[in-house]
């Protein structure tokens, strides 16, 4: 049962040959069973889901109708708010917080019937590619134990790819739904920034932070995508138009034709630093979306050479702003108020004690790059630079409808590899930063396994604001053509 | 010769509110100053002619009917609050001695 896709869950549970209470307490046997090695949960929150599934079981047997992925569990994000629920975005500095409210994602999820098991690991504020960054210790990828699942939302993606869950949330604000799908071997999807609400997503780059289906099928992340997105009032940077018909075009993609699509592969997402395994799944990908009709021309995208420097000037930015307010006063911990100590100074040593390294690196690097004498160097020319990327999205959206690259320059790094040298961890969101800082949508699905180590791949999928359903067509045309990856070992 | 000096990542630290030890501080200055070398490379292509961008969603004053809607209760303001005392936040001082 826990192999099965979220739509066939849902269809049984529907039509009552299961029960959305055995189908829940499946996942939680599994989780029970293999998140001793994996550890892709910081929560599991088994009263809450078990109650959920009960609700469901309720509306179905009194034929009531219900939502399209009513029943099935789903493992969420530790950044998204849970009302009574533990939210502590892979911080010390949020340790033991009991979030008054739910994140409109939450409320969307329960409203849909949707359970809940729990909430995944991830690098601590979303800052890192490795979840090795959460203060709870490392994700580990079900494909290799030993090795990165990916972050920030690494969590999510190790509890797809270990069938801990069907269906699983990220947030990606420079590629962290999409790097953990790649190396994962799971379907990962940004959507167009401002489609789905960032209200109670703990902010970490405001102008880039977006939530995001997760799944091991695209007509999954499809479903899920449609219950989540959609205007709210409640987030000021929401965009009030209706929600692109994701669901149509997955199923219309299934068909196995892509004749009249043109696809536009990335020049500059090659060469160097590219490991060979993780080119030649590309190139393979590329001539199988071509056998399904697809015309495929080469696109040069120059400033996308620029996307991981400007990346890393606004996200510390915005991230050294956002991150004011953990200021010990309001909620989270308070070290150090032995009641002669200032309030400034009890607010220092909070945050030296709560932060992780790489909270700080990002905290003091947004901070000089806002500083007065070096803002219009830092922080002024890498807005620049955006322009210049969107621009080059525009150009590229002229002449084709999807653009495709490589997810992750590599498979899965070892943990510990690239901890000691943050500009080598930075390398891993090479080519999915671009559509964070444009605000496009993107995705990424698994191309197969690179020849060299057996570890997943990732194709990225590339569409333009609002025309998400244009990458779903072509994903759920790949995923037929590829067919199934096999599954990891748990070893 | 480093863009960043061990004193300046003090200097930093304390703007952030960040009361690092020392042995961070020599961690930090080697790795800001790999990080700030290599993000410096924005300059080449950002000439004076191009304009900045702040958002991907060009969106300004979103507005809503100013109506009463409910908000947290006193109680459950505080619940999360690392001090409390007679129904509000309890914080250290925040003035000096002298006054």
């Amino acid at each position: 049962m826990i192999r099965s896709s979220a739509a066939e869950l849902a269809q049984k549970i529907h039509s009552g040959e299961v029960t959305s209470v055995e189908v829940t307490q499946a996942h939680l046997d599994r989780i029970a069973e293999v998140d001793g090695a994996v550890h892709a949960f910081l929560h599991v929150d088994t009263e809450g889901a078990l109650a959920a599934a009960r609700k469901v079981d309720e509306d179905v047997a009194a034929g009531r109708p219900v939502s399209p992925l009513a029943g099935v569990p789903l493992a969420l994000k530790d950044v998204l708010t849970t009302k009574g629920v533990p939210t502590t975005v892979g911080s010390k500095m949020l340790e033991g917080w009991i979030p008054p409210y739910d994140a409109t994602v939450t409320r969307r999820l329960r409203e849909a019937g949707v359970v809940i098991l729990g909430k995944t690991n991830m690098d601590e504020f979303a800052m890192g590619s490795s979840t090795e960054n959460s203060a709870y210790g490392p994700t580990h990828n079900p494909w290799s134990l030993d090795r990165i699942p990916g972050g920030s939302g690494g969590g999510s993606s190790a509890a797809l790819a270990a069938f801990e869950a069907p269906l699983a949330i990220g947030t990606d604000t420079g590629g962290s739904i999409r790097q953990p799908g790649a190396v994962t071997g799971t379907v990962g999807v940004k959507p167009t920034y401002g489609t789905v609400s960032r209200y109670g997503l703990v902010a970490f780059s405001s102008s880039l932070d977006q939530a995001g289906p997760c799944a091991r099928t695209v007509l999954d992340a499809a479903l899920l995508h449609e219950i989540i997105a959609g205007h709210d009032p409640l987030d000021s940077t929401s965009i009030d138009v209706p929600v692109p018909p994701v669901v149509a075009a997955a199923r219309e993609g299934a068909l196995g034709d892509l004749t009249g699509v043109r696809v536009g592969v990335v020049t500059q997402f090659s060469g160097d630093g590219y490991q060979p395994g993780v080119l030649r799944s590309f190139e393979a990908a590329v001539s199988q979306l071509k056998a399904l009709g697809a015309e495929v021309v080469q696109v040069s995208c120059p400033s996308f050479d620029y996307a991981l420097p400007a990346y890393y000037l606004i996200a510390p930015s915005e991230a050294s702003s956002n991150l004011a307010r953990f200021d010990a006063m309001r909620y989270g911990i308070r070290v150090g108020d032995n009641g002669e100590r200032s309030a400034e100074e009890v607010m220092s040593l909070t945050r030296e004690a709560g932060f992780g390294p790489e909270v700080k690196r990002r905290i003091m690097i947004g901070t000089y790059a806002l500083s007065s004498g070096y803002y219009d160097a830092y922080y002024g020319s890498a807005q620049k630079v955006r322009t210049l990327i969107a621009r080059d999205f525009d150009a590229a959206f002229e002449n084709v409808d999807v653009l495709v690259s490589p997810t992750t320059p590599t498979t899965a790094f070892k943990i510990g590899e690239r901890t000691g040298d943050p500009m080598a961890m930075y390398k891993a969101d090479l080519c999915t930063i671009p559509s964070n800082l444009a605000g496009n949508a993107a995705m990424s699905i698994p191309s197969g396994l690179s020849d060299e180590d057996g570890l997943p791949v990732g194709l990225q999928i590339m569409a333009p604001a609002l025309q998400d359903h244009r990458m779903y067509r072509v994903a759920a045309a790949y995923e037929v053509a590829r067919g199934p990856i096999g599954e990891a070992a748990l070893r | 010769m480093p863009s960043i000096s061990r004193d300046e990542v003090a200097h930093l630290a304390r703007l952030a509110r960040l009361a690092v030890s020392e042995d961070e501080l020599d961690l930090f200055a080697g790795q800001l100053d790999v990080i700030l070398q290599s993000v410096a490379t924005v300059g080449d292509i950002a000439t004076a002619d191009i304009p900045p961008t702040s958002h991907a969603v060009p969106l300004t004053n979103v507005f809503r009917e100013d109506v009463v809607r409910p908000g947290l209760g006193q109680q459950q303001a505080l619940a999360g609050a690392p001090a409390a005392e007679d129904g509000r936040f309890r914080v250290p001082r925040i003035l000096g001695e002298e006054a």
